[in-house]
């Protein structure tokens, strides 16, 4: 069982899992970290995206082993001393989710979305969003909270 | 579904990885993006006794341009592939198929080269590099062969890779002047798997298509080359006939198979239709390159 480091939401943490652990289980089992879920377990529907190097991967298509020495951002770490960050806000204020499973996947694609494409049109955002599998909401308001994110991150 | 046991290898250069092939052969599995083998490895499609990791070999990444081809090394990640200028340049089909492929979230992982040797017919990338003639390079230890795109493609998820074998490149010839691309695909949902995918490119000398190049995916076991749409179109000038015409013929001897999204007629009507619109597309493209 080989050792690993990874930087998890701003703090080195440790472990030693089997090779064949993917970085969605060490997350929640051996971190603790169990607000990325995991869905399908085989890349179908985006449940268990996190945001590995800055980019939004499934970690359920990876192993933990892989992530070693790599930069991790779960959902944990998109809110600060207990307040929501701006998208989480935007997502709350347009009701997009209901049941919760999808949203912490879909929250990590759109965040990592919304760093490179500040200003998309909502085309744009449904591309993005694909990957993505809700079974409550019809995407809709999905859709409207990341674009009301990207419009007040544009009003400053 | 969590993955089945097995032993881990994670080389840090070619010649370790190749050596690791030699010693396990077709016991092993090579670990590239990962986007299709750890499915079937949770699936349990897929049961090798060990899994060797090449994402630590560093000489397997980047994209360069020289002489007329652009070699893409098999580790390079598709966003960085969709991302190239080089890429966008010089091979323009591979660049309108790529944001195809999955979703932004599997190329942010998922690798030119593993797509190519995994071997989906239905995949995207399997179909570019058949229309455009791709050469692999692979390494064993004897040392290095190419294998022309003609030759890769044996059978539903095989190809002429040797189990000793690593796949460490792509070469894909630049386009010439006068080359206009199209990649069409009908799927049931963006990103899936296509039913029917069509690479089409087209080069236009004096207003005559001097060459035509149509590759179908999802048609049948491997990706194939609509020969009989191409034989229809070199040598004459563009029209809408023409790509009627050249429409007709798009799956001439070939037998789709039947599944639950339609029976063989369906994919052949679907195939006849995609070619339409790509070499319309194509044309167009090619007149906005020139």
């Amino acid at each position: 069982m080989p050792d690993i480091t990874m930087t998890v939401n701003g703090a080195m943490r440790t472990g030693s899992p089997e090779a064949r652990k993917t970085l969605a289980d060490f997350l929640r089992e051996d971190l603790d970290l169990t607000g990325t879920h995991v869905g399908c377990e085989h890349g179908v529907c985006g449940a268990c995206t996190v945001i590995v190097d800055g980019r939004a991967v499934r970690s359920c298509l990876m192993l933990a082993v892989q992530a070693s020495g790599s930069e991790v951002t779960t959902i944990e770490g998109l809110a600060s001393g207990g307040a929501m960050g701006a998208l989480q806000q935007a997502l709350w204020d347009s009701h997009s989710f209901q049941c919760g499973f999808c949203t912490p996947g879909f929250v990590m694609q759109a965040s990592a979305f919304l760093t490179d494409h500040p200003d998309p049109d909502e085309r744009e955002v449904r591309e993005a969003l694909s990957g993505n599998i809700c079974r409550c909401t019809g995407y809709e308001s999905i859709i409207e909270g990341v674009l009301l994110a990207a419009e007040r991150n544009r009003q400053g | 579904m969590k993955l089945p046991r097995f032993d881990y290898e994670a080389p840090e250069t070619v010649a370790d990885a190749v050596g690791l092939l030699a010693e396990h052969l077709d016991q092993a599995s090579v670990l590239a993006g990962g986007q299709s083998l750890i499915p079937l490895l949770a699936l349990r499609l897929a049961r090798p006794a060990v899994l060797i990791d090449i994402n630590g070999v560093t000489e397997l990444s980047g994209i360069s341009a020289v002489d007329g081809w652009v070699t893409i090394g098999a580790m390079t990640r598709e966003y960085i592939a969709e991302e190239s200028d080089s890429v966008r340049d010089a091979v323009p089909l591979l660049a309108a198929a790529l944001p195809l492929v999955g979703h932004e979230a599997i190329r942010s992982r998922g690798t030119i080269g593993g797509s190519l040797a995994h071997a989906d017919p239905a995949a995207e990338l399997p179909a570019v590099a058949l229309a455009l003639d791709a050469e692999f390079v692979v390494r064993g230890e004897p040392g290095e062969r190419v294998i022309p795109a003609a030759e890769w493609f044996e059978g539903y998820l095989t190809t002429s890779r040797g189990p000793d074998e690593l796949l460490v490149a792509v070469r894909f010839p630049a386009a010439t002047h006068g080359t206009g691309v199209s990649f069409q695909e009908v799927a049931r949902r963006h990103g899936d798997f296509a039913i029917v995918g069509l690479a089409a490119a087209l080069t236009l000398s004096g207003g005559v298509i001097a060459d035509a190049r149509l590759a179908l995916a999802g048609i049948s076991d491997v990706p194939v080359r609509a020969a009989g749409a191409e034989d229809v179109l070199v040598g004459q000038r563009p029209s809408t006939a023409l790509f009627e015409e050249a429409a007709c013929r798009a799956t001439d001897g070939l037998d789709p198979p039947a599944d639950l999204h339609g029976p063989p007629g369906y994919r052949k009507q679907v195939a006849a239709t995609l070619v339409r619109r790509a070499l319309q597309a194509a044309a167009d493209n090619a007149h906005e390159r020139q």
